[in-house]
Order: structure tokens, then sequence, then C-alpha cells
């Protein structure tokens, strides 16, 4: 089980819940089933966004392994200049 | 067509143009002369990234027009070289890294070369003076400066073993 | 992502201060900017630009500018169909590029032209009639928010009501109110950061070469080519691969230049006229028509024990992003707090609509403001319990297992290391004298990956051509010859490294981020490995014995093994000369999604002196500390530290948006717009901390951006220091001094 903590403007679409827990071995897989528990996650996936795995955020990799007992939060896909 | 015929001097070339009468030296230089060296960053003569030298002094094209160096020698960036040997502010600015974007170099270097030429041994704070017309975004000015500093030492170098051959020491 | 890090490396080429590949054309006058192109037949675009702040359009009449001679394309958003659904971040570039019924800030587009020359364009544009309705405007962030505020996009709504206000967001953890009543000392204090302008030298220009096939051409200075494809042939319905960009060398961008601004346009002129078009901006549609980073209003509070722990910090921020929504307010929050370990701490992010032009990134974008209010107020806090700057920093400073304000918990990060640094610099310990104060500050920034492609070519006299696909904007290419010649072991000299078009190679995010480096680099280690292998092969066969029995070192392939040691080695340039018989050209290839660029932190400080008569500030001495990972070459990394504190630097103490009552831009040039120049600065010292990025094979961190955020406080403090007033409004021009130091007198 992977606890994923949600940044504030996500969790509306989380039935306002501030982590979740999801079943996943892979980032790929845990963002396809949460979107598929809460299909309103929609509209932040299509805006973008970054997961961040132990402190380090990762924009656009999906295929990576969670290791265990990793601190998962979702953030918004951020830019720099 | 109504233009002006001019006939100028650009980095010892003799070039015959005709240009409209507002046209700029800038323009002229860009777009009939294929010297694209001078940059138009600002049209209005407060960033200094077309700096050129007429007749020994420093100016931006963009405020001269075109009809305006007639008889008049001109110098660009594109003349600071000599054949395919860099002037000492050119090889100073490579070494020294004093360019990130490069936007800004051609018109630095040849206001660089008018200090010189003017003064060839300034302080720091005399170079800095100097090229408080030249805006530049990207590197905060400091290894422009060393460079022309450098460059200057270099120059001075290399004048003091001319001045050395001629007396024959 | 990392076969092995980077920790004690020895490095054979990297790390050398080489002369950059693209140097000599820069010095020449040869390097070929946006404007630097020019097509048989080209046309000159000019755009149209409101003069309102905010009106309806209610008719275009471009009639007598399509009958002048020499007029060979006008276009109006009737020549821009919507092809986006009326939505998103797309739309939103559609209606920047030209109004579609309303003007939304002054210089706004409105319509276009394209004409044989610079003189006939300027006729046609005065030839256009636009009626317009002038609309109620707003410029401040503040009065946009009010009640009664002028609505800028219908359909905004917020607590139900029609709203300029279009995010909040919230970050945080603990409870601040339980914290600041643990507090000994709580200072709360509201700031506010005028609007600025990247102020790249060089302005938006671009050559668009369109054909009745729907194919076309497209040279532009960029940031990101492969992105202003994608964009503009959304926008045009055209297809990705027909449209063939190719980026300039580019004059500065720092963000600005990371979304079009009128390229849609020129090409969709191109497109009428069947004639290739040049649009050049000039310096005042650069400071109206093209993207300025936000105007903010912000209230900290931080409350803290005696002994300086501080134990609740809260801010709120107000960000304005013209007149459309952007995450700017939102990276705000994020990062405000990021350097510290709090307990309770809580960022509130407001982004507000304006009447203004839309905002765009500007290097760190929305840090740097953040930074000056939550730091200003350390500073005062700090001095309320007697305790030094750096020390009180260094008591809250985060740490690896911190969990940080935005969220995630800290692995190892450097902000401590750049304090300590701070705390030992000699320049802490120089004398000041006379109106001369001393300020330091910290700032913190994510820095990013993304989509890389890279291609490795060897010429057949062992000579190397690496085309990769990050725009340069500062010397990459001279780090990607470096980072090439260190795996294949040759010399620097014998790489070439080129940007591709977007024709050349796959998709390559925008530079943005500081992650050309990290990105590029990363793609080329794996390249030249691909080629290395595709070496070896080779070696294999010209000796006939197993690839197994074959390893690269120095630049060679060896044959290991007893039975082999009759085998010289085989250089890469013996091996490339009979490539074309044992198999044709050698090359590696290599697409990557490069990630876990990790953060990056800063610490700065700064003498100011300030003439109380004038209030006009000199920088005395400047020095900037930090955390980079592998400096791959040391004179562009210093350079980039350098080229954003004084960006701080112009930000903190003259920079800014002036707009006048009727919502007009009063200052579009860089005579009224005053960015530093030579006179105004010292020398600026720095120090680069290596600290590793384990994500990387050489451990190359970002470093392009983070230095942009301290600067803003670190003055404010010295200037502060100098007057005996604490300034909380920036730019800290002459005439805001003067009126601090006149309020602070009672008079």
């Amino acid at each position: 089980m992977v606890k994923v903590s949600l940044s504030s403007g996500f969790r509306d679409a989380a039935d306002g819940a501030a982590s979740v827990e999801i079943e996943a071995t892979t980032v790929r897989e845990l963002l396809r089933l949460l979107l598929e528990r809460y299909p309103a996650m929609e509209r932040h996936y299509d805006e973008g966004v970054a997961v961040s795995i132990n402190g380090e955020i990762y924009r656009d990799i999906r295929d990576l392994s969670i290791p265990p007992d990793a601190e998962i939060f979702l953030l918004p896909r951020l830019q720099g200049g | 067509m109504s233009g002006v015929q001019v006939s100028t001097t650009v980095n010892g070339d003799v070039e015959e143009f005709v240009c409209h009468p507002g046209e700029t030296l800038l323009d002229v230089l860009r777009n009939r002369l294929g010297l694209t060296g001078a940059k138009e960053g600002c049209g209005t003569g407060d960033c200094g990234a077309c700096s050129v030298i007429v007749d020994g002094q420093l100016m931006c094209a963009c405020l001269v027009l075109g009809a305006e160096v007639e008889g008049k020698m001109v110098a660009t960036v594109e003349g600071l070289a000599d054949g395919n040997k860099l002037h000492p502010l050119q090889d100073k600015f490579l070494e020294h890294a004093a360019l990130q974007c490069g936007i800004c170099t051609p018109g630095f270097l040849v206001a660089a070369k008018a200090l010189l030429d003017d003064n060839p041994n300034p302080t720091e704070e005399e170079i800095r003076y100097a090229l408080a017309g030249n805006l530049c975004r990207c590197t905060g000015y400091d290894k422009i400066v060393r460079a022309v500093d450098a460059a200057a030492k270099d120059l001075r170098k290399s004048a003091g073993r001319k001045s050395s051959k001629k007396s024959g020491k | 992502m990392a076969e092995q890090s980077y920790t004690d490396q020895e490095f054979k080429v990297i790390g050398s201060r080489v002369r950059r590949p693209d140097g000599i054309d820069k010095v020449t006058g040869r390097a070929r900017y946006g404007a630097d192109a020019f097509a048989p037949g080209q046309l000159v675009g000019r755009i149209l630009r409101s003069p309102h702040a905010h009106a309806k359009i209610k008719k275009i009449d471009t009639s007598r500018a399509e009958k002048m001679k020499g007029v060979k394309a006008v276009i109006t958003c009737d020549d821009l169909p919507d092809l986006t659904g009326g939505r998103g971040p797309n739309y939103d570039i559609l209606v920047n590029c030209m109004a579609r019924g309303t003007a939304l800030y002054h210089g706004h587009a409105v319509a276009a032209v394209a004409a044989v020359d610079e003189p006939t364009a300027r006729k046609a544009l005065k030839a256009i009639k636009v009626e317009y309705k002038t609309l109620p405007h707003v410029t401040d962030v503040d009065a946009a928010m009010a009640e009664d505020a002028p609505i800028v996009q219908p359909g905004v709504e917020h607590d139900g009501k029609p709203s300029n206000i279009v995010n909040v967001s919230q970050f945080g953890h603990g409870d601040v109110e339980a914290g600041f009543a643990e507090a000994d000392v709580i200072i709360e204090k509201s700031y506010k950061t005028e609007q600025t302008h990247q102020g790249y030298i060089e302005p938006h220009a671009c050559l668009a070469s369109m054909g009745p096939d729907g194919d076309g051409e497209l040279w532009v200075t960029t940031q990101g080519h492969f992105t202003f494809r994608t964009v503009c042939a959304q926008l045009l319905g055209l297809d990705i691969a027909k449209l063939k960009v190719t980026s300039s060398e580019i004059g500065g961008g720092f963000g600005g230049k990371t979304h079009v601004w009128m390229e849609p346009l020129a090409l969709a002129m191109s497109r009428k006229a069947n004639r290739p078009v040049k649009l050049v901006m000039g310096r005042d549609e650069v400071f109206m028509g093209s993207g300025p980073t936000c105007s903010t209003s912000m209230d900290v509070k931080i409350g803290a024990k005696k002994d300086g722990t501080i134990t609740a910090g809260l801010a709120t921020l107000r960000y304005q992003d013209g007149p459309f929504p952007g995450p700017w307010g939102m990276l705000g929050g994020m990062t405000a707090w990021a350097c510290y370990d709090l307990p309770n701490v809580q960022a509130v992010a407001y982004d507000v609509l304006v009447n203004r032009p839309k905002v765009a990134a500007y290097r760190a974008p929305s840090a740097p403001m953040a930074a000056f209010a939550v730091e200003s107020t350390m500073d005062l806090v700090a001095d309320k319990i007697g305790m030094d700057p750096v020390d009180f920093r260094l008591k809250n400073v985060a740490k690896e297992g911190s969990k940080a304000a935005y969220g995630p918990t800290y692995g190892p990060i450097g902000i401590e290391a750049t304090l300590n640094a701070v705390k030992n610099h000699p320049h802490m310990k120089a004398k000041l004298g006379k109106n001369q104060g001393r300020g330091m500050a910290c700032g913190f920034w994510f820095n990013f990956g993304g989509q890389t492609c890279t291609d490795l070519n060897i010429g057949t006299d062992g000579t190397v051509n690496l085309t990769m696909g990050t725009v340069d904007v500062g010397g990459a290419r001279a780090s990607m010859s470096l980072i090439a010649a260190e795996e294949l072991g040759i010399p620097y000299e014998k790489v070439k490294c080129n940007v591709g078009d977007t024709s050349s190679l796959g998709h390559n995010d925008t530079t943005e981020g500081s992650r050309g480096t990290f990105s590029s680099g990363m793609a080329t280690i794996f390249a030249a490995r691909a080629a290395v292998e595709v070496l070896k092969q080779r070696a294999a066969l010209m000796w006939e014995i197993d690839v197994e029995d074959v390893e690269w070192e120095d630049g060679a392939a060896h044959a290991k093994g007893i039975e082999h040691s009759n085998l010289a080695p085989l250089t890469l340039a013996e091996i490339a000369k009979k490539s074309p018989q044992t198999g044709g050209p050698i090359a590696g290839h290599n697409e990557v999604v490069a990630d876990g660029a990790g953060v990056s932190f800063a610490s700065h400080i700064c003498d100011v002196e300030v003439d109380p008569e004038t209030g006009k500030s000199k920088i005395l001495r400047y020095t900037v500390v930090q955390d980079a990972g592998k400096a791959i070459h040391p004179d562009y990394v210093e350079g980039q530290f350098q080229g954003a504190a004084a960006q701080g630097i112009g930000w903190a103490l003259n920079e800014e948006y002036v707009y006048g009552e009727d919502g007009r831009l009063q200052n579009p040039s860089f005579l009224d717009y005053r960015i530093p120049v030579c006179s105004d600065l010292p020398f600026i010292d720095t120090e680069i901390l290596e600290i590793p990025n384990p994500n990387h094979p050489y451990g190359i961190r970002g470093v392009g951006e983070t230095s942009i955020v301290p600067p803003l406080a670190a003055i404010a403090g010295a200037v502060s220091n100098a007057v005996g007033v604490r300034l909380d409004h920036t730019p800290m021009s002459p005439p805001r001094i003067l009126k601090a130091i006149h309020d602070a007198n009672g008079a």
C-alpha cells in the first residue's frame, strides 16, 4: 500500500482527502488507479502533475518503481524560466 | 523612388547605396550592406547594441541617419579582426567568458575599442563608465570588465614592443 | 536513472575552462539571431496594438490598408479560427496573440499587416480603423481583488460571484494559530513588489514562410523551438512534422521566450500572402506585448521563541497574472518557506487577473517576490530577539528529513552549506562606513529535467558531431562538447556541438527550469556511451575477436586478456576511418526523459551605500554562494550566478512597470525602465559549492535560476540597515527610499 499525499489544489477532486492509500508498484500504475478512484482528477492530469518520491520531484517520468515505504506527494507540474 | 544616394567607407571598404531619407545607419548596415553584427535592441539609443564608430566617435547607429555618413569612415564589429586574426578584445572576451547569449557583444566590443583608442590604460571605474551606454542582461558585466582590462594590458604590451622595436632597443 | 553517481569521480576534461564553440561567431558579428535572417521576397510584418487598457472591439475596418500599394496581407482574429476548443492554455495563447472581441491590456494585438517594406507597413497600420468602446480597467492586484473591481474575464468566479481571483492555493502543515500562541515574539508586515520584465536585449523576432501545401518554416529566437512548433501547429491547424522550426541564436530569454507572442501571426500572414514574413518587435512592443513577471502584494507573519526557534510562519500572497490564469501565485506559495524547517507553516496564494500583459516566467518565477517578503520578515524577527540574521536562519534551516512547506520531505540539500559558507565568508567581516549597510538572504528553486534527445555522429576522421535539441542560452554547447569528449576519451576540440532544428530530432522540452545542462548532459552521456558500444563492436570486428574482450579507455579500444596482448589499441579515429568497411557510419543516439534534477539553494551577501539626500543606492560589494552539482564549465556557472544577481539588483533598486490612471504603460523603453548598467555594479564574487546530485551520472544540478531569488531581500536588508528604516516595496528607487526616511522621521 502506498500513501499518496495530495497538494492542496488536488484535494477537492479527491473528495477533500489530504492523502489516499493506493496499491501500486510504479508511478504510472499509481496515477491510473488514482484517476479510476477519483475521475475528477482528470482536469488536474490535463493541466499536469508532478510526483515527488522521497523528496525528489519528477515532472514527466512515469515508469519509475515506487520504493517500499516511500513518501509520495502529488504536486502541480511546475515550470521555470 | 525617392531615395538618397550615399557614398561612405565601412571597415575600410567603399560602400555606395541608396536609402530612404528616414532610414537609420543601423537599417542600412543590416538590410542593405549585409552587416548584421550591429543589433537593434531598442531603436532609441538606450541599449548600445548598435554601437558603431563614425569618424573616430562612438555612436548608436540607430540614432544616425544613413544619409549622414556620406563621406565618413564607419567602423563596425565586422572590421575589428584583422583577416582571421582576432583583435585582443575579441580574444579576451572569449578567454574570460565575457559573453553568455552574445547579443550585446558586438556593441561592447566596439565601445571598448573606442575607449582603448582614447585611453589605453583605463582604471576599472573608467572602463565601467565608458561602457555604461551598453546594456547587458546576462553577465552582470563582471567578466566583461575583466576582459576589457586584460585586452588593454595586452595592447599596451604589444604597443610597448612596437615602440621599443622602433627605438632599436 | 543513474548507473553510477558522481562522488569523487575524477574527470579528464570536465571542469576545464575551454572556449565555447559559438564564441568566434559571437565576437565577430557572424552569429545569427532572430532578426538576422533574410529570405528572398520577404515582407515586413507589423502589429497594431490596443491603445486602451480594456475595451470592446466593436469593429475593425481593414479595407483601406488592404488596398494600399505594397500591402500583401492584413489579418485580424478572423484569420485565426479557433482550433483549441475555446478553452485551455492554448486558447489563452491564441487570444493573447490577437484579441478576439476585447482588448485586455494596453498593447494587446488587434490586427497585423505584412508589406513590402517598413514604411509601407507602418502606413498600413495607420490606415486600419478600429472602433473601441472603452471599459473600466484595473491594473493593481489589490484593487482587482476588491468587491467592486472591474471584471477582466467574464466567467471567472470566486465564492460564487464574478471575480478576478482565478485561483487560490494553500501549502503548509501544522497549526499556525497554536504556533503563534507559543511565540515570544511575533512580527507581521506587508510588502509589495512592482512588475518587472526579463529585459533580454534581443526583441522577439522571427521569419515565417508558409506555402500553399501547408508546409511551413519558422526561424525564431526562442527558448524552445519544439514547444513553439507544437503550439504554432495547433493554432494554425498544421501537422507538427510539416512545420520546421529552427532556433536562431537567442539574445536572452530568462523565461520570456518560452512561449509564442506573435509567431503565429507571422505564419498566418505568410500563409495569406504566400511570401515569407519577417516580424520583429520594437522595444516598446516587448514591454507591452510580451510576458513580464507579476506584481505582488504580500503579508507575512512570523512567530519565534527568544532562543530563535520559529514556532509559526504564515504568508498571504497576491500575485497578478495579467488577463489569463497562470501558476504564478501558486509557485510563490510553494517556494515562500522552502528554506526552513517549520513545525507550523502556511502559505495562501492568490492568482488574480488584471488588465496588464500576460505574465510569463522570469527566472525562478514567483520565488523572488515571496522570498523578499519572508526573508525581510526573518531579518525583523532576528533583530527583535537580538540574534545574528545568519545564525537565526541556521537555527531554523531545512535539512535532510525536514518537511518542506510545499509538502515532500527533503533528501540531502545544500542550504545549510550555503549559510555556513556565507557565515565564514570574508565579506561578512569587511568593515562598513557611514550610510552603508549589509544584508543577506536565502533563496530556493526547483530544477527540472524533461524530454531530451541527442544525436552523436562520428566522422571518418574521428571528429564528432553532437546534435542537441535544447536551445543554448549561455554556453551549453561548450558543456555538451566537454561531456562528449569526457565519455569518448577524446580532446574537446574534436567535438562540434550544434542545436538541431525540429526536423532533426524528437521533441525536446524548452530550455527553462535550469534544465539545459542537466538534461542535455544526461542525453549526451547516454548517446556517447551508445556510440562507445558501437566502437567496441567495430574494434572486435577489425580484430576478429569477441566483443566481450574489448574495453574502451582513454579514447581507444583495448583488447583484454593475455591471448590478445599482441593487439595494439585502436583509437577512435582509427576505428572511424575503417567504418565504411565495418558497417557504416558510427553513431550514438539517446532519447531520455531526464528527471530528478534536484532542488537548489543560494545565499547572498550585499553591501550598499545610500545617499541620504538623494536616496540613491550604490552596491559596494556582492557575494553569491550557491549549491551547484558538478560545474561542467565553471566560467558559465559563475556567469549564471552573476547574471541572476544583476537582474535581482535591478529588480530591487530600479525596475518597475509604471501604469497611469488610464491603465497605460508609461515607460516601455530602456530609458525609463532602468536596468543595471556597467557603472552601477561592482565585481560580483561567487562561490560554487559542488554538492553532487545523485540522480545524474556526473552529479549535475540545474544552476541558472536560483540566484535571482535572494537579491531583493538581501538588498532590502542592506538598504534598510544603511538608512535605519525597513523598506518593504520594490523597487527601492530613490523616491521610495527618501519617502521612507521622511516618513520615519515623523515629518
